[in-house]
């Protein structure tokens, strides 16, 4: 299916042959898929092409039908979003799920707030909030006791990246990021990414924008109506394969074998 | 490996300053506190503004309409009586408020609550602390039966409550049997509203309630400033507690004085149920800004799908608030009843429901869910008493109340919703 790939050292994440369906939809045929520590990997593909569908399995929203999630090695079931978070999976959906009513402090912490006895532990939390923003060099904040609701476009995205962050987590997956940004906006996010990886972090970084792909990911995973077209590293394609990739599901010696592509298109 | 690129590039927003979080180290001054307030207020956030301001002109109003009879000592404590039940089941409010949640039965709940309470103490014989623990478990377990249905099955709670506004208006009318009144004479419940705090206990309660604000405030202060987090300038610490310190001391002030209308009779003293009611405030408003319970119904009232994804259990939540709001319902009514010295079949009907409300909406409570304390129902709660207890004085025909006191609610309401699109458009 996929090509032969060199090899990297073990992936912290991996996909084999995962399958889904909604009813009589199968959304993603055998999937493959590996996430390396301190490599932004790039999910690309059309609208349809089974991303969100994917990331919501790798989270445990949607349960799998078939094939296999494994975790540094070792196969992993995971049936919910209490199973992903606990072996360190955080994903960044493009909602952020931020309440606008909190602050940054308090939006990073929810759900799991520390306490000292009944009280809230504020004085801890905010430290914590303040170290992990300023690891990530975040710079752009105010104050950690902002609202969210005053906060820009980027400065969000910068929270949200951060609360997953926050909880020691091994991979981040961050769903289009920079959609909705504008140019100075998106460079931080950009940043932003680049350090995630260079902390440690394995980054699934889903995106449609190709000046994206090329300037922060190391890997590019394409995926073409639900198969993996490729999964190889930046330096083996360039721009238009990877657009060949997500519109024709292959590109050269890339890609769905030819047949398969037909079939599929029928 | 692609193009790395090196971190920290010159990326930053115009005007974001080199090293963030500038607001957290420097204290800030008091001018740009007072600075950061007028923009806060400007940008849709008016906090309590309204409801102090209407405090201020509506006792203005009535005092020059009424300067013989509004602001005696007298009137004031019969005002705080009249509040009393009002704010109570005002504070309830706010908790379902702030999921952006509704309970139209809150008002007969209160009722039905009432005349459990009446019904043991007047032919069960019941004495006074096993009938208030009843009304209150009937509140807990009204709470339950809201909250269910419109926690789990999920029926909005505007329709699960206009129901029940209805059902549980023949509950009373069963209980007490049509055109009855059950008297509610147990001397303990009565001293709720007939009886004050002795003069130097209230004096000695009102030094204990400043000075321990006092402290708590300096403390924090204190312990923010040396771990270097956010916090408030002193000086607005300072006028903060000097505030307080001086509604005390004022209110204690005025209600120490003799107001028995014979001579030789002495009536003085804080009615008990002003202690009830910041009793109440100070719980309710711990569990609200210290707890993670209280975190939880600020997020799911903001975003209720952020709160789910963080893992919190949103039907647990709902289900809380409408039990929260079902209990001081209960509370409100044994305080309304010990007021009236009486539960009939309309307790907690008519307008109650519409005054609580209107409380926690001129108080500062969004109707939209999310944004709310516990003392907006106190300041909103003191707003709607004035003006019953001014029309009152004013003896303006019923007819003109209903309209006034609609009028005010929608006021309130409009308010609410302005400030909500000014808040959108400013980003606030």
């Amino acid at each position: 299916m996929t090509v032969p790939q060199a090899d990297e050292g073990t992936p912290i994440l991996e996909l084999r042959g995962v399958t889904k369906s909604f009813g009589a939809i199968q959304v993603l045929h055998g999937v493959d898929l590996k996430v390396f520590p301190g490599q932004v990997t790039a999910l690309v593909g059309d609208n349809g092409a089974g991303k969100s569908t994917l990331i919501k399995a790798i989270a445990g929203i949607h349960a799998i039908d078939g094939g296999q999630i494994l975790f540094q090695g070792n196969p992993v079931s995971v049936t919910g979003p209490r199973d992903s978070a606990a072996l360190g999976i955080e994903v960044v959906y493009q909602d952020l799920a931020l309440a606008d009513n909190l602050d940054v402090v308090q939006n990073m912490f929810l759900g799991r707030e520390r306490k000292r006895g009944m009280l809230l532990d504020e004085a801890s939390m905010e430290a914590s909030a303040r170290d992990t923003l300023a690891k990530l060099s975040v710079r752009t904040l105010k104050s950690v006791r902002q609202l969210v609701s005053s906060l820009s476009g980027g400065q969000r995205q910068t929270v949200a990246i951060a609360k997953a962050v926050l909880w020691e987590s091994k991979v981040v997956i961050l769903d289009e990021p920079t959609a909705a940004l504008g140019v100075a906006q998106t460079r931080q996010v950009l940043d932003l990414v680049r350090r995630l990886a260079d902390t440690g972090h394995a980054v699934l970084f889903i995106t449609h924008n190709m000046v994206d792909v090329f300037e922060v990911s190391d890997r590019v995973a394409a995926l073409y109506l639900g198969r993996m077209a490729a999964d190889v590293p930046i330096s083996q394609v360039d721009r238009p394969q990877v657009i060949e990739l997500i519109t024709a599901g292959r590109s050269g010696n890339l890609g769905i074998a030819p047949a398969e592509v037909a079939a599929v298109e029928v | 490996m692609s193009s790395t690129i090196s971190a920290p590039t010159s990326s930053q927003e115009p005007g974001g300053a080199p090293s963030g979080f500038e607001a957290d180290r420097t204290a800030g001054s008091l001018g740009e506190t007072v600075r950061a307030y007028v923009d806060r207020v400007r940008g849709g956030d008016l906090g309590a503004l309204p409801a102090i301001l209407g405090i201020v002109a509506l006792g203005l109003l009535f005092f020059a309409l009424r300067p013989e009879t509004f602001l005696t000592p007298r009137n004031m404590a019969n005002l705080a009586d009249q509040a009393a039940p009002i704010i109570i089941l005002a504070m309830g409010l706010v908790f379902i408020l702030l999921l952006g949640e509704i309970d139209l039965s809150a008002g007969v709940v209160s009722g039905v609550c009432a005349a459990v309470m009446a019904k043991l103490l007047a032919d069960a014989g019941a004495p006074w602390y096993v009938s208030v623990a009843a009304a209150i478990v009937t509140g807990v377990v009204i709470g339950l039966f809201t909250g269910s249905l419109v926690g789990m099955i999920g029926i909005p709670s505007f329709v699960v409550t206009l129901a029940l506004f209805l059902g549980w208006q023949g509950f009373t009318l069963r209980l007490i049997g049509e055109g009855g009144t059950v008297p509610v004479r147990d001397p303990v419940i009565s001293a709720i509203s007939d009886r004050n705090v002795p003069v130097a206990l209230g004096w000695v309660l009102a030094l204990v309630v400043i000075a321990v604000y006092a402290a708590v405030q300096l403390n924090r202060f204190r312990v923010l400033r040396g771990r270097g987090l956010a916090h408030a300038p002193l000086p607005v610490v300072l006028v903060r507690i000097g505030v307080i310190a001086a509604v005390v001391v004022l209110v204690t002030a005025v209600l120490s004085v003799d107001r028995a209308p014979a001579v030789g009779v002495v009536l003085a003293g804080i009615p008990y149920a002003i202690p009830l009611v910041v009793l109440l405030l100070l719980l309710l408003t711990f569990v609200l800004g210290r707890t993670s319970f209280g975190r939880h119904v600020y997020a799911v009232g903001g975003n209720a799908e952020a709160a789910r994804r963080a893992g919190i259990n949103v039907t647990r939540i709902r289900v809380a608030v409408f039990v929260i709001g079902s209990t001081l319902a209960a509370i409100s009514g044994i305080v309304a009843a010990a007021r009236l010295g009486s539960v009939a079949p309309g307790s907690g009907g008519g307008n109650t429901l519409l005054y609580a409300v209107g409380a926690a909406v001129i108080g500062g409570t969004s109707l939209f869910g999310g944004r709310g304390r516990v003392r907006d129902a106190v300041l909103g709660g003191l707003v709607v008493a004035i003006i019953a207890n001014g029309l009152g004085l004013l003896g303006t025909e019923a007819y003109l109340n209903f309209i006034i006191t609609g009028g005010v609610l929608l006021l309130a309401a409009s308010v609410d919703a302005l400030a909500r699109r000014r808040a959108a458009a400013t980003g606030h």
